[in-house]
């Protein structure tokens, strides 16, 4: 693959509610830092990438109502829907085409502004989903009890998930839900939908990102060490619920090893460094870091337990807080790859791991319990 | 947020988007709703292929992306393969919480399908017990047409 790399990112203050910007503006503060970070102005930018959901947005066609904040206009601009992880493969795919030497990618979402169940049980199949009222958190309970059943895993065990997480984003100051918590904390938040506790779930956030993606020759004039692309895949599992294992994340697993197999890791536990994931809930992060290879099937619980996914165990695991510290929905797996960045570039400020990192992992989700991952290694050099 | 509404009050436009649609089922899932309205039967259909009986049933196969061929009469009763408790219910739910959303493996059939239980303790639910439909007195040619799913007590 030709030699691209991340050379801008930037990203607001993540809040439960941003009531003083609408959602263009929101991204607008995002692409404003990204260029600043980059050292370049609007002019740099070769085209645009937006991600975002209209459903979210209370918008149809709500990629077009966020180009001019990205500077698109008399640009090139497209579209992904779902997850910016997914929205930064496909600006990563235009620079490959030759046609570009810079990509601005934006994702975005104002989660305040609408009902989160009415947004994701509108997710599900019309016809033979739909009426049952399922959304986001009840169809992920069923996921994460036939995880934990398989597996042994207790409630106590997922709730480490929230107990780390959380008190990593005390030290992110754009996250908004750091907080210093125990296990009986979590154990006595409120039961939503079993096995699932309210801090077993994410919270949902205001907020925006973005990254600057160049071609290696655009790469050399920047004000820091540009941040590699070493490895990128992604892959999607079956849409109904039913027509899938939900106790293992094949899905994950393919575009892992896919992305590994392009950055030459053989061993995912030992050379990747840090790993900023998509853990909408506790249990999640869990089985990912099962399917991401850091541990075997059903290893996730000791994983976490050991120490060793902690802001200084040997694979940190969301330094930043993850999504328990922020989950501004559209733009979760964008802010994972900059988050990654910057622990890359060194400058993750007080959520920089220990180690020196020469390779970081970064993971978005798109769709109900997993559906699709999608995986990016970023190096050094 | 402190500082920025001193000088100016905040406005908040209240969207209220309702846009009607009307989806077709197309054939084959027209088949499955029909007969489960006037005929009370559970209908999966086959792979020919990986030979998998898909519920519900879809036109092609999701697993080996061929056509489906025959359609397979499954049971109404079946096993419990997951489910959540829902304390915190929505008004989209079709029973009031606390109720359970399962997974289920009905005999016959080679996916899950996912619904709802009632009629039973929610300390009574395990995986891998067995349920039957309970058929809604109206049926409209909707998922809705099972009421709920209810253990069987041998």
């Amino acid at each position: 693959m030709e030699r691209v790399a991340i050379i801008g990112m930037g990203q607001t203050q993540h809040a439960a509610q941003r009531t003083e910007v609408n959602f263009p503006e929101l991204v607008y503060e995002a692409v404003s830092l990204a260029l600043k970070d980059a050292g370049i102005g609007i002019d740099g930018i070769d085209n645009v990438i937006t991600t975002c959901n209209d459903f979210w947005d209370g918008r149809t066609i709500s990629s077009m109502a966020t180009g001019d904040v990205s500077g698109a206009r008399g640009k090139n601009v497209s579209a992904v829907e779902g997850d910016g992880a997914f929205g930064a493969f496909y600006g990563l795919t235009r620079i490959l085409s030759g046609a570009y030497g810079t990509t601005l990618v934006t994702a975005y979402s104002k989660g305040s502004e609408s009902v989160p169940y009415l947004i994701t049980n509108a997710a599900f199949d019309p016809i033979y989903m739909r009426s049952l009222g399922l959304d986001m958190v009840t169809s992920c309970a069923l996921q994460a009890r036939r995880y934990m059943k398989r597996y042994g895993i207790s409630e106590e065990e997922c709730a480490l998930v929230a107990v780390k997480n959380r008190g990593n984003a005390l030290a992110n100051p754009n996250a908004h839900q750091g907080m210093r918590i125990t296990v009986e904390d979590v154990m006595r938040s409120r039961r939503i939908a079993d096995p699932l506790k309210l801090y077993d779930i994410s919270p949902v956030s205001d907020g925006a990102g973005c990254i600057i993606l160049a071609r290696e020759d655009r790469a050399k004039k920047i004000p820091h060490r540009p941040v590699w692309v070493k490895g990128v895949s992604f892959c999607a599992d079956a849409y109904l619920l039913g027509d899938r294992e939900l106790s293992e994340c094949r899905a994950l697993e393919k575009a892992a090893q896919a992305a590994y197999k392009m950055a030459g890791i053989q061993d995912p536990r030992k050379e990747i460094d840090v790993a900023e994931i998509s853990e909408a809930f506790t249990y999640q992060e869990l089985l990912w870091t099962e399917g991401l290879g850091f541990c075997e099937k059903g290893g996730g619980k000791k994983l976490i337990a050991s120490g060793a996914t902690a802001k200084n165990g040997d694979i940190p695991v969301n330094p930043s807080g993850g999504l328990m510290g922020a989950h501004p929905v559209i733009a979760a797996g964008l802010i994972r790859i900059l988050e990654a960045a910057r622990q890359v570039r060194g400058d993750a400020g007080d959520m920089q791991v220990k180690k020196q990192v020469q390779l970081a992992l970064a993971h978005g989700v798109n769709g109900v319990c997993g559906q699709s991952h999608c995986v990016w290694v970023l190096g050094r050099d | 947020m402190e500082d920025f509404w001193s000088n100016v009050q905040p406005i908040v436009y209240e969207g209220r988007i309702k846009v009607p649609y009307s989806w077709q089922a197309g054939e084959t899932a027209s088949y499955f709703l029909t007969q489960l309205r006037d005929q009370g039967k559970i209908w999966g259909k086959h792979c020919p292929r990986c030979t998998k009986v898909l519920l519900p049933p879809r036109k092609s196969c999701p697993f080996c992306f061929v056509d489906t061929d025959k359609w397979v009469e499954v049971s109404d009763e079946g096993v419990v393969e997951t489910f959540t408790l829902v304390r915190e219910g929505t008004p989209l739910q079709p029973l009031k919480a606390p109720f359970a959303y399962a997974v289920i493996l009905l005999d016959g059939a080679s996916t899950g399908f996912v619904h709802v239980l009632s009629e039973v303790e929610p300390d009574e639910i395990k995986e891998g017990m067995r349920i039957k439909a309970v058929f809604a007195e109206k049926r409209k040619g909707s998922l809705l047409d099972i009421a709920y799913f209810k253990p069987v007590h041998s």
